[in-house]
């Protein structure tokens, strides 16, 4: 018994000083995050004149490295009314997903908001809704009133709180996706 | 008693037919291994009801003996029974020797547990099992909250991390059974895995003295070991259930422990815990439900010479998090923040959503000594630790359910010690250890990892050594330690560049793959540590202590690598490559004053601490989710400051008064600031009602009070609602106010049988239903923590 147990003992010194693992040399797998919303092109269309505005920002180094690229391709006409749909996608995967698709099928779940700076007379009418009739938004109708010059942000927000009074403040939820853009209505 | 003696020697006598019954057999009971006097030894004539016990210098006296031959029944609770054969012819002198086991085996009453200090003249202090107990259906870190300097830093209430004397995480070494705890303790959402009820007994170490275990404990160690298995046949459980009023939930545990003479013993411990929703005093906490099953065992044989032992433990750990804490950028923080109540408060549930973590950790042990007689003891030990941590998040498709962070961490750990035992006044220890780790962040969540693939190395030795002049104790140690991260990660390209790892890190640099690029990080650290302290013992009522330990840690994976959005904190962390090891340097004193009526014990301490690596706010970075504020970690030079007292007075009779007062100061010596997230200085005040005769009836009625923290680093930043088109200061750093909880405790003893006895106990917790928010709780910007909660607590030990 004493023999065996002091077998036991140098079998365990030994195991525990040569106990290393194995080794695999596979590299790990990319993840291009499918998390993330890359890009975020809101299209604004004057159906009389088919002439089109397109409020765009893109990121495609996700949160960190550099800041996303926003262009806007010109100005809205004063005291006008456009068709916009906004479309988002994740352009880190090939081909880019189109997350609005998700988010129209849980539609419950998201809400679109357009908000204008003061400085800018513009106003914003939804023209989706979810189920329960409340606004979705991701197509609207833009008036452009007078000419100004301000910023409309674009929020989309996760889990709001539905209905809602139309505000960021009032609806809660979490910011998925937030972009101003610099607008000018001549 | 004496009566007896007398009748059974005249019966004895007679039945010896007058021979010369007048002799006497003395001797004394020496331990055979350290030829120490063995007291309180029970020593029977067998076939007579003649006994005696050692006295205090171990010697034993049986008088009125007759000339012949007789058996002798030796016994004591730390031993195994022994028959001796005695010729007594005259008055004879006889020693016995006895295998005493009280180093390596407990007893199994419980009652005067035999606490080994961990180190001679650091600053330690006991979780005694009781209060473990008590905290059954909680955590370790809320037991360890018991002690004076140390507090926790929690995500809600189920979330708990120890804090020792300011400091936590990769700071604190947590050896449980003898193997440090491998389970990612870096993050601060990331709780030790540990049942309490698995835990005989808790020490906490206030410093890096404990160089057995780790030469990188910034902070502290703290040391659970199991209860401890009595050689000798017996078989023993408990059970013990507990209901809670808040989170309407609770908890059983049952363990049972078989041993036999032979020294062969098995044990096994089970625990299941249920909570719903907590609640606030004015709402529910969506989403703060727990299930937590945790099972261990072991197997062994413990002789004196010898010992070999094979254990498993997993604690499986499903915890959910207040969902409104869950937030998009810093516009939803300042809503948050400027909010009284959190967003989303729903009714009571049982059920756990997202976002919710799920933890299993497993512990795999051969563990084994053999002693050399009269010259020490050498003990062994190879362990395998598997950490799966798997952290739910609100996807924004709610049909995806695969976790966002899937990491499992692997640990394959040896240990080879020799602890000297022949020399009384000394004490002295020396070991090596080696550990192999693999980490391993599934890519399958479709979520970039914060946290890279790596393999690591870590191999350590160590020597420590206490010498007793009389009352005078010194105590030295020196520990190396070799730590090796091999690391496989992929960074944004645009972040690799911006951070000019390209051209400092360039080696390390594999390819680019669209806009990644990946890198094969690989550090070295050679790290050192030693203690030298001193203790002295004025007279047995009064002794102080002095320590200074020097301690180095190797930066974590999280200071190192962090490149991104920490989605659970709502904020983008960066690490840092070029970081170089923690090294601290902490003196301590300890101070004790004993008596019978009054217990005093202050322990100042200063902790002096190079390369500090901490973690703060340093701007806004925009994305298109929105503004996320950015955390970076840095490293500076800190300076920790403080003292803990702690006082018992007994008032009266059976009244006791015991009180606690702890505080620390954290300065940022480079910067001149005050460091964030330093504990509030508090105090806890408890007065003790025992009746003995009333079926042990304690009653104990207990005030905590935390003082607001005053010093704290201004990490406010602004940032432009679109809405109001207004900028707001997100208030970050204010810490809320001081808070004054008043908790009761009763408890009540019944006997079931003679083997059994069932404690009855009442707990209220927060009596007062006080609204109050923690400093060091990460919730506190989205909801009060927690209201009234009455505990019943039923503990039947068979």
């Amino acid at each position: 018994m004493k023999n065996l147990t002091k077998h036991l003992v140098i079998a365990l010194t030994t195991l525990s000083l040569f106990s290393c693992g194995d080794d695999d040399d596979s590299t790990p797998d990319i993840i291009n995050e499918e998390e993330v919303i890359t890009t975020l092109i809101a299209t604004f269309t004057d159906p009389a004149t088919s002439e089109t505005i397109t409020l765009q920002s893109q990121d495609l180094d996700g949160d960190t490295g550099d800041a996303p690229v926003v262009t806007v391709s010109g100005s809205f006409s004063a005291d006008t009314t456009y068709e916009g749909t906004v479309q988002f996608l994740n352009e880190t995967e090939s081909p880019a997903e189109d997350i609005t698709e998700e988010v129209e099928e849980e539609d419950d779940e998201h809400q679109v908001f357009y908000t204008f700076s003061s400085d800018l007379d513009g106003s914003i009418t939804y023209t989706s809704f979810d189920g329960d009739g409340n606004p979705l938004g991701t197509t609207a109708d833009l008036d452009a009133g007078d000419a100004s010059m301000g910023t409309l942000t674009i929020t989309l927000r996760h889990e709001p709180t539905k209905p809602n009074d139309g505000t960021l403040a009032d609806a809660g939820g979490e910011t998925d996706i937030q972009v101003s853009f610099p607008v000018t209505i001549e | 008693m004496k009566f007896i003696v007398w009748l059974n020697a005249l019966l004895l006598s007679t039945v010896m037919f007058g021979q010369n019954c007048s002799n006497t057999l003395t001797g004394y009971v020496i331990d055979l291994h350290d030829s120490s006097v063995l007291t309180e030894v029970t020593l029977i004539i067998a076939g007579s009801e003649i006994s005696t016990i050692t006295d205090k210098e171990g010697k034993y006296s049986i008088s009125n003996l007759c000339a012949r031959t007789y058996t002798l029944q030796v016994s004591h609770p730390e031993c195994e029974t022994q028959v001796v054969k005695v010729v007594v012819n005259g008055n004879t002198t006889r020693n016995i020797n006895m295998e005493h086991h009280l180093e390596s085996l407990g007893d199994v009453e419980l009652v005067a547990h035999a606490h080994k200090a961990k180190s001679r003249t650091a600053t330690e202090q006991i979780v005694a099992h009781d209060i473990l107990e008590q905290n059954s259906s909680g955590s370790l870190g809320d037991a360890l909250n018991n002690l004076s300097g140390v507090t926790s830093l929690n995500t809600g209430n189920t979330v708990v991390k120890p804090v020792i004397q300011g400091l936590h995480s990769s700071r604190i070494v947590l050896i449980t059974d003898g193997t440090r705890l491998q389970d990612q303790e870096w993050g601060v959402e990331h709780a030790p895995n540990i049942d309490i009820n698995a835990a005989g007994e808790v020490t906490v170490i206030k410093g890096a003295a404990g160089l057995q275990y780790g030469g990188d404990a910034v902070g502290g160690t703290i040391i659970i070991e199991p209860e401890k298995v009595p050689v000798k046949d017996t078989l023993f459980g408990r059970t013990i259930y507990t209901g809670a009023s808040n989170g309407r939930g609770g908890t059983i545990t049952s363990s049972l422990t078989k041993s036999f003479n032979n020294g062969w013993y098995a044990s096994i411990n089970g625990t299941y815990k249920r909570f719903g929703d907590f609640e606030a005093p004015d709402y529910v906490l969506s989403n703060t439900g727990i299930d937590e099953k945790n099972i261990s065992a072991r197997i062994g044989i413990n002789k004196y010479l010898f010992g070999l032992e094979a254990s498993y433990s997993l604690v499986d750990k499903e915890s959910g998090i207040l969902r409104s804490s869950h937030l998009g950028g810093a516009e939803d923080l300042v809503i948050a923040i400027n909010s009284d109540r959190p967003f989303i408060v729903e009714d009571f549930t049982y059920k756990i959503d997202a976002p919710r973590q799920d933890v299993k950790h497993q512990v795999l042990k051969v563990n084994g000594f053999y002693r050399f007689e009269n010259f020490g003891k050498l003990s062994s030990q190879l362990s395998y630790q598997r950490n799966n941590r798997l952290e739910f998040d609100i996807r924004r498709d709610s049909e995806d359910t695969r976790p966002s962070i899937d990491l499992q961490l692997e640990s394959t750990s040896g240990q080879i010690d020799f602890e000297y035992t022949a020399d009384k006044t000394i004490t002295a220890k020396a070991g090596i250890s080696g550990t192999f780790q693999e980490h391993f962040p599934n890519p399958s969540t479709g979520v970039r990892r914060l946290i890279p693939d790596y393999e690591a190395y870590h191999f350590g030795l160590y020597t420590l050594g206490s010498k007793d002049f009389g009352a005078l104790t010194i105590e030295a140690g020196f520990r190396y330690d070799y730590n090796r991260i091999e690391a496989e990660k992929f960074y944004t390209t645009s972040f690799w560049e911006e951070r000019g790892y390209d051209i400092e890190f360039a080696n390390f640099e594999v390819e680019e793959s669209g806009n990644q690029i990946f890198v094969t990080p690989d550090f070295d650290y050679h790290n050192f540590s030693a203690t030298i302290g001193t203790a002295y013992e004025f007279n047995t009522n009064n002794n102080i202590a002095f320590n200074y330990s020097l301690a180095s840690r190797s930066p974590n994976v999280s200071e190192l690598f962090s490149d991104g959005l920490h989605q659970s904190a709502a904020r983008i962390e960066l690490g840092d490559l070029s970081f170089k090891q923690e090294v601290a340097n902490k003196f301590s004193i300890n101070f004790e004053h004993n008596t019978k009526d009054w217990g005093f014990k202050i322990a100042p301490f200063a902790n002096f601490i190079d390369n500090f690596i901490l973690i703060e706010p340093t701007g806004i970075q925009q994305t298109i989710r929105g503004n996320f504020q950015v955390w970076e970690y840095r490293q500076t030079q800190a300076r920790l400051l403080g003292f803990d007292i702690d006082n018992r007075i007994q008032l009266y009779k059976n009244l006791e008064l015991n009180s606690q007062f702890s505080i620390v100061k954290g300065k940022d010596i480079a910067l001149d600031n005050t460091i964030i997230d330093i504990p509030s200085a508090s105090t806890r005040n408890a007065i003790t009602y025992r009746i003995p005769e009333v079926n042990n009836l304690n009653l104990k009625l207990e005030s905590n009070f935390v003082f607001r923290q005053n010093e704290f680093p201004d990490n406010n930043f602004e940032v432009f609602l679109v809405e109001t088109e207004t900028t707001e200061i997100v208030d970050i750093s204010t810490p809320p106010d001081a808070y004054h909880l008043i908790n009761f405790r009763g408890d009540i003893d019944f006997a079931i049988n003679k083997k059994s006895t069932l404690n009855l106990s009442l707990m209220v917790n927060n009596i007062f239903n006080t609204k109050y928010r923690e400093y060091l709780n990460r919730q506190r910007f989205f909801a009060d923590d927690l209201g009234r909660n009455i505990l019943l607590q039923l503990k039947v030990s068979y």
